[in-house]
């Protein structure tokens, strides 16, 4: 589901939205999609609002919208779900051109395709404008624990390494004219990833003996990270706030 | 299998939000046993491992495809609690840098891929081996019957999740079956993938099956005439003994379970007067569908197939489960005792 | 006569499935020296840089840096043992580990407890002096295999150490990133154990050569010396390039 890491969200920049430490851009990207997935569904205005704020920060992060729509993919299984709640779900119909319809189903389906929409989007915005090592230094500085970080780290180091292994391998198998078709193939697939699994680990103990030569003890060096200055809290929290305001607008004036 | 954001509500997002970090917070004590300070490159390497082969697609039928989980894997190859570190790492690197699966259903996305399928392909892949000769290429088979249990019961985790954090009025019983029939058919996808990958993996490096470990032959002395004979390092034997004995009342325990939950679940799927067939017979919607997707399976609908209570279909379908896992059991060792003998022969 | 930045006397070492690498090895390298370590695949080249820096330990024999002697168990020793040698792996895919190249040679000074502006020069002098200054923002998998390479012997001339030990430093360079490898070594003054088969590089490089065979040194001598004796090079498969003879390179 997921493509290899060449499909690579991040667009370098210099943007304001760029400009935020990583840290401050997750908790405000988490912020903003608890306000999202908290709002009941029937509020049509606060989504529309909440969107207008998407593509406010997806402008001046100068993310084109094509980017965003192309990465919207990732969204397609739950899309088909959210269409088909209408027509399964229980409780009083009503008819939309000749099909009876669930009216609970309509809302919940447009609920989970308006949830998910401006979470996927909000998050693409997230991945397009902040690079991976920052954002393993902002997780740092979110108190996530330090190893589960360096673990990521090194997956984030080796996904590529360990991707072109994948590749290599299903190049040279193709060009020996393997054609997968069945699922009887899949031993020759399988073998690969038992290859690549063997490499993989083998390479991990090869990477710890190039840290403990240059002094590992345990436990990885902290990476310097100066601390977000008060402008990019304010700048970091317009976001999540800007949605709260429109959360709390209709909710008083329905 | 990633779920957005706002697919379940808030309050359930919180929740599992919590369980997983709870679960991830014990896997990172624990993994430290299974990998010491090794911990941070192996667990790294193995989540970048998962990662790529999570881009394994398979046919699912009716021209879809599903792709790899990689839980019961994982939790074979390196064992459970370095697994559910990896799988979780996937989850939010995917979750931060592909905005695949949404940040407020990241929990439920670690409770559900990163540690429902590790935990249960770990456990029926431990009670298997419990029942199966002491040796590592039955890690192939019981690696096989955890990954394809692994996925079907993610998906029921998923449907109690939606129940409980779900929008819709949806009949539980029609979701719990079209979940549990639909991923019964990926699991066997993840079964075949994850058992070749083990078995390539067994055939040439046993050592590093984390499964596979307390498999591995005992170290033998040789006599003065020439005979050999099993080491007994004595620290060791006992802590063998009682091991076997815990993985002999788990895999008790394990079954019961297991017989008991599909008793209910299909139980409590048929159980509800309006639901998946009612909306078939209403719409003649699904009928097709379902032909499409669940082919010919006898207990698809886990409803009252050609006269069979209801939950005994349940019951049936983990005792077919077993006896699947039996029969590739057999087929794998008749093929490496083959060649063992080829290698006698040359 | 000043201690020797390396001295191995009577290593042997077995692996853990009983396989034999090091059958005895006695190998000396005095302060400022550069010493190829030249031998076919599988003569034990790798093992013995391995317990250079006490990553393999428990066998016989005995290895000293700088006159302090390797022991396992002994934290704080191996810490300042792994701060004196320095060893480039062979695939620089294992050795640049972290996310971007600055983060991967500030490692090794920052694990010696080096940090702020004393860190950031140390990892600058090493990019400047491997000329890879450019590059230090960018992720390694971005990088050509001989800037890696460079990055590499970077990574550990931040930790200033006694001896730099390079594992196959030519392997998979192309001629011209390999000629840049050269200038940058060659531009180093501190000592050098460079193992190898790329005999023209070893010729190259450094005076002494040092030919490990089977486990045991086989011969010890001027590079020219031991390139010039065919039946040596025959008898360990170690072989010049077509058309390569080594008495007649001008040094
Ligand atoms: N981890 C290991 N376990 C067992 N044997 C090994 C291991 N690493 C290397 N060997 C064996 O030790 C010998 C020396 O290997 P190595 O030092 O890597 O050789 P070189 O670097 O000279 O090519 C080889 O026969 C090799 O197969
Ligand atoms: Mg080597």
């Amino acid at each position: 589901m997921s493509g290899g890491l060449t499909h690579r969200l991040h667009r370098p920049g210099d943007s304001p939205v760029h400009r935020l430490p990583a840290h401050v851009k997750v908790l405000a990207l988490l912020a903003f999609v608890l306000v999202v997935v908290a709002t009941p569904a029937d509020a049509f205005a606060a989504f529309a609002g909440y969107a207008v704020l998407l593509a406010t920060a997806a402008a001046m992060a100068g993310v084109p919208g094509t980017v965003i729509a192309r990465r919207m993919v990732v969204e397609v299984p739950f899309v088909v779900f959210a269409l088909l709640l209408p027509v399964l779900a229980g409780g009083p119909r009503v008819d939309v051109l000749g099909l009876s319809l669930s009216e609970s189903g309509l809302l919940a389906g447009w609920n989970i395709l308006a949830k998910g929409t401006l979470g996927v989007v909000a998050s693409i915005l997230l991945a397009a404008t902040t690079d991976a090592r920052s954002l393993l230094v902002g997780l740092a500085r979110l108190r996530v624990p330090a190893r589960l970080v360096e673990i990521a780290s090194f997956m984030v180091r080796y996904a590529d390494v360990v991707g072109d292994d994948l590749r290599r391998m299903r190049i040279a198998r193709e060009s020996r004219g393997f054609a997968p078709r069945h699922l009887g193939h899949a031993r020759v697939v399988a073998q690969g990833a038992g290859a690549l699994f063997i490499r993989s680990y083998e390479r991990g103990e090869r990477v710890h003996l190039a840290m403990l030569s240059r002094g590992y003890a345990g436990s990885m060096p902290l990476v310097d990270a100066t601390p977000a200055a008060r402008a990019d809290w304010l700048r970091g929290t317009a976001l999540p706030a800007a949605a709260v305001v429109i959360a709390v607008a209709t909710w008083a004036l329905s | 299998m990633h779920v957005p954001d706002g697919f379940l509500d808030a309050p359930t997002s919180v929740a599992t939000g919590a369980v997983a970090a709870a679960g991830v917070a014990v896997a990172l004590r624990k993994a430290q046993d299974e990998l010491d300070e090794r911990t941070a490159p192996l667990a790294g390497l193995t989540a970048a491992f998962v990662f790529a082969v999570q881009m394994l697609n398979f046919p699912v039928g009716v021209g879809t495809s599903g792709h790899l989980m990689g839980g019961a894997l994982a939790a074979v190859l390196v064992g459970p609690w370095t697994a559910v570190l990896c799988l979780s790492v996937v989850l939010l690197v995917q979750a931060l840098l592909f905005a695949d699966g949404g940040l407020t259903a990241l929990g439920t996305n670690i409770t559900l891929i990163g540690m429902t399928t590790v935990v249960v392909g770990w456990i029926v892949t431990r009670a298997v081996l419990a029942v199966l000769p002491r040796r590592p290429a039955c890690v192939v088979p019981a690696s096989a019957l955890g990954a394809l249990v692994s996925v079907p019961v993610a998906a029921l985790v998923f449907v109690l999740l939606f129940a409980v954090g779900g929008q819709a009025d949806l009949s539980l019983g029609a979701l719990t079956a079209t979940m549990a029939g639909w991923h019964v058919l990926i699991g066997i996808g993840e079964a075949v993938i994850t058992a070749l990958t083990v078995s390539a993996v067994v055939s040439v490096r046993p050592d590093l099956v984390h499964a596979a470990r307390p498999l591995r032959a005992p170290l033998r002395l040789r006599r003065a005439d020439g005979s050999l004979v099993d080491a007994e390092p004595v620290a060791a034997s006992r802590q063998a003994r009682t091991g076997r004995r815990d993985t002999r009342s788990l895999l008790l325990g394990g079954g019961v379970v297991a017989l008991l939950l599909a008793g209910v679940v299909s139980f409590f799927a048929s159980g509800d007067p309006d639901g998946l067939e009612y909306v078939a017979e209403d719409e003649g919607f699904l009928d097709t569908a379902r032909d499409h997707a669940f082919g010919d399976f006898a207990l698809a609908d886990y409803g009252e197939v050609g006269g069979i209570p209801v939950g005994l279909a349940g019951i049936l379908g983990v005792l077919v489960v077993v006896a699947v896992g039996v029969l590739l059991f057999r087929a794998v060792r008749g093929r490496s005792s083959a060649r063992q003998h080829e290698d006698a022969a040359r | 006569m000043t201690t020797p930045s390396l001295q191995v006397s009577g290593l042997a070492f077995a692996y853990a499935d009983g396989h034999q690498a090091l059958f005895g090895v006695d190998l000396t390298v005095g302060r400022g020296e550069r010493v190829a370590l030249l031998g076919p695949n599988g003569a034990g080249k790798t093992t013995l840089v391995l317990h250079l820096n006490g990553i393999l330990t428990g066998g016989a024999g005995s290895v000293h840096v700088a006159g302090l002697e390797v022991r396992a168990g002994d934290r704080e020793r191996l810490r300042e043992i792994r701060r004196r040698v320095g060893i480039v792996f062979q695939d620089p895919d294992d050795q640049l580990f972290m996310p971007t190249v600055r983060d991967d040679v500030a490692f090794g000074p920052a694990n010696l407890g080096l940090h702020g502006a004393t860190l950031d020069a140390r990892v600058e002098a090493a990019l400047a002096a491997v000329g890879m200054t450019e590059v230090a923002d960018r992720p390694p998998h971005h990088l050509s295999f001989g800037q890696r390479r460079r990055v590499g012997v970077a990574t550990v001339l931040a930790m200033e150490p006694e001896v730099l030990v390079l594992d196959e430093p030519t392997s998979n360079l192309d001629p011209a990133s390999r000629r840049e490898l050269y200038d940058v070594l060659d531009a180093l003054a501190v000592t050098q154990l460079v193992v190898t088969h790329d005999l023209p590089f070893a010729l190259q490089l450094c005076e002494r050569s040092v030919v490990l065979s089977g486990g045991m040194v086989v011969a010890d001598g001027a590079t020219a010396d031991v390139l010039a004796d065919e039946d040596l090079l025959r008898a360990h498969r170690l072989e010049l390039p077509y058309g390569f003879d080594p008495r007649s390179v001008w040094r």
